[in-house]
């Protein structure tokens, strides 16, 4: 599969203006200013086009999946299926058998440390974080660390936000099990090189577990090329619905790892001494799943492969570029996070200026930032710092927006002198 | 929504720029910590109880964002020289307003504070210091947290 060949759109051809108009949510006034959404790592916007698929299945289709001889159960799970087959190709998985439909990548990180780490853990062996993670890729670890009496190990990065890689070697050991790391960083934007860290963690005879949460709207992801064991994304950060996201793990582990949930779905023969479960992926999926959500998701995955990911990338870029530059223009303005490999997020604290005033000040111009620890508090910690704004951009976020962020920046700065 | 100007008043500027009773209170016989976990906030308060129970000195510690670090400032000293009972009368009286209720209340000075009702994620900001503070006079021994 070639994924650089389901762009459609010649990159002169990226027209932001029309892509607004898929997002209605966009055309509002927040006290009396137009919204500037720039909370994107938080979640994104959906556009109408998901909105419509969801719509469209509980308009007409809606059935419980995988049970009923009725029609209505048809299709509902042929459109579920057709879903998970979207998922495949996006990730570039090898078989729909590899992607399991969870409620979020944080469900889907416990899901792995529940199931594959509690399997493989023993007293004496060793989970490797890095400093980097989002609180769902750490407290997971820490949870079943305390169960198996394993200990987590964290990598740290250097001034920029960069992983120490040389550190990162060196704490793959013999007793390393698991590697757990993001693709791209929530609150700084690293983009982390996890094809290579990968190979090394492989070498050293590690599985390892990528959270992609906030790869999957900007990046294209090929798990295969990769060649991670576990991959996890998020519906609602890449245009889709809250509540869907999404498992990839390689079949053979998969197959080796006992059930994370019990119920329905999930087994082949129930008898009240013993059950047996179901074949991937049903066995990973107990309880009757979010069908429009996965259905919402797979609408998300047509709009971007529409676009092409490779123009969103290239047009977020453009907008991180100019925002940085505009904001070095600002002498109180610090980034926070300067990593050369960076996806869609600006960082900054402002001297004088705690975050959480910004935060108000921005939104009283209409500019919505997240303002606050990102859920990454070792991170916070690590520069020495409580909390930053961050704005974070999307494909229908524009240049006119970024001036609008710094004209609100200023205008705090001259309220707080 | 009010004007911005109605939330982050010059009194708050001037307590967030030179925050009153700020620091360590050695002699101190009730401390407690308080925590915003949505925003990171945290401050410790220091009390000095006599036996009385007359507040004869408080102080605070920690770093929040211009309205926390006011409403500490502004807290402190209005708790000097109160008895723990009115130091309670006065959270409860400010809590009323500044979380929408009856706004006829005399709060006296702390009334600079009451442009927060019209920042509902901003209430905790204010109000933590109180929680805090209460914690101490209480004696608890876990941090507060505003969740």
């Amino acid at each position: 599969m070639n994924k650089a060949v389901q762009s459609v759109v010649n990159p002169s051809d990226f027209d932001v203006l029309a892509i607004r108009s898929d997002f209605p949510i966009l055309d509002q006034q927040i006290h009396g200013k137009p919204l500037v959404y720039l909370d994107n790592a938080a979640s994104s916007q959906k556009p109408v086009q998901v909105q419509q698929a969801m719509q469209d299945y509980y308009s007409h289709d809606h059935a419980n999946v995988h049970r009923g001889v009725h029609s209505l159960s048809q299709r509902a799970t042929d459109s579920f299926e057709a879903a998970r087959g979207k998922v495949r190709a996006f990730l570039n998985a090898a078989s729909e058998k590899e992607i399991i439909f969870v409620r979020s990548a944080t469900e889907g990180l416990n899901l792995i440390a529940a199931s594959y780490g509690r399997m493989v853990l023993k007293p004496a062996d060793e989970v490797l974080i890095t400093v980097l993670e989002h609180h769902s890729n750490i407290v997971p670890w820490q949870l079943i660390c305390e169960q198996t009496g394993a200990t987590l190990k964290s990598v740290d990065v250097n001034d920029a936000g960069e992983l120490d890689m040389q550190q990162y070697k060196m704490m793959l050991t013999e007793n390393t099990k698991i590697a757990a790391f993001n693709h791209v960083s929530n609150a700084l934007g690293t983009i982390n090189p996890v094809k290579e860290m990968v190979k090394l963690a492989h070498d050293a005879g590690v599985t390892t577990v990528i959270d992609g949460s906030q790869a999957a709207p900007h990046l294209a992801i090929d798990v295969q090329a990769i060649d991670c064991d576990f991959y996890v994304i998020t519906g609602h950060k890449m245009f889709g619905p809250t509540g869907i996201g999404v498992v990839y793990g390689k079949q053979a582990l998969l197959e080796a790892m006992p059930p994370y949930q019990g119920g329905g779905e999930m087994i082949k023969l129930v008898s009240l001494e013993k059950s047996t479960y179901a074949e991937l992926p049903a066995k990973f999926e107990a309880g009757t799943p979010d069908i429009a959500g996965a259905i919402g998701l797979a609408a998300a995955i047509d709009y971007m492969n529409e676009i092409g990911i490779e123009n969103i990338a290239r047009h977020e870029h453009e907008l991180l570029d100019y925002a940085t530059a505009r904001a070095s223009e600002i002498k109180k303005l610090k980034i926070i996070g300067t990593a050369k490999n960076k996806a869609s997020v600006l960082s900054f604290v402002i001297e004088g200026i705690h975050p959480h005033d910004l935060g108000t000040i921005l939104d009283n111009e209409g500019v919505a930032v997240r303002t606050g620890h990102h859920c990454a508090q070792p991170l916070m910690k690590r520069f020495n710092v409580p909390a930053t704004a961050r704005a974070s951009f999307a494909m229908y976020n524009t240049i006119e927006e970024v001036d609008a962020l710094i004209a609100g920046i200023k205008k705090a700065i001259e309220m707080f002198e | 929504m009010s004007d911005l100007r109605e939330l982050y008043q010059e009194v708050i500027f001037d307590h967030n720029r030179n925050p009153r009773n700020y620091g360590v209170l050695e002699n101190a016989n009730r401390k407690a910590e308080g925590f915003n976990p949505l925003c990171g906030d945290q401050l410790t308060v220091y009390m000095l109880v006599n036996d009385q129970g007359i507040i004869e000195k408080v102080t605070f510690e920690g770093q929040g964002c211009a309205i926390s670090t006011a409403s500490a400032s502004i807290m402190t000293e209005e708790l000097i020289g109160k008895t723990v009972q009115q130091a309670q009368e006065i959270f409860d009286n400010f809590h009323t307003v500044v979380t929408g209720g009856d706004c006829d209340v005399e709060i006296g000075k702390l009334q600079v504070l009451t442009g927060v009702k019209d920042y509902p994620t901003r209430v905790k900001c204010a109000t933590l210091p109180w929680h805090t503070t209460n914690a101490a006079i209480n004696q608890q021994d876990e941090p507060v947290t505003t969740e």
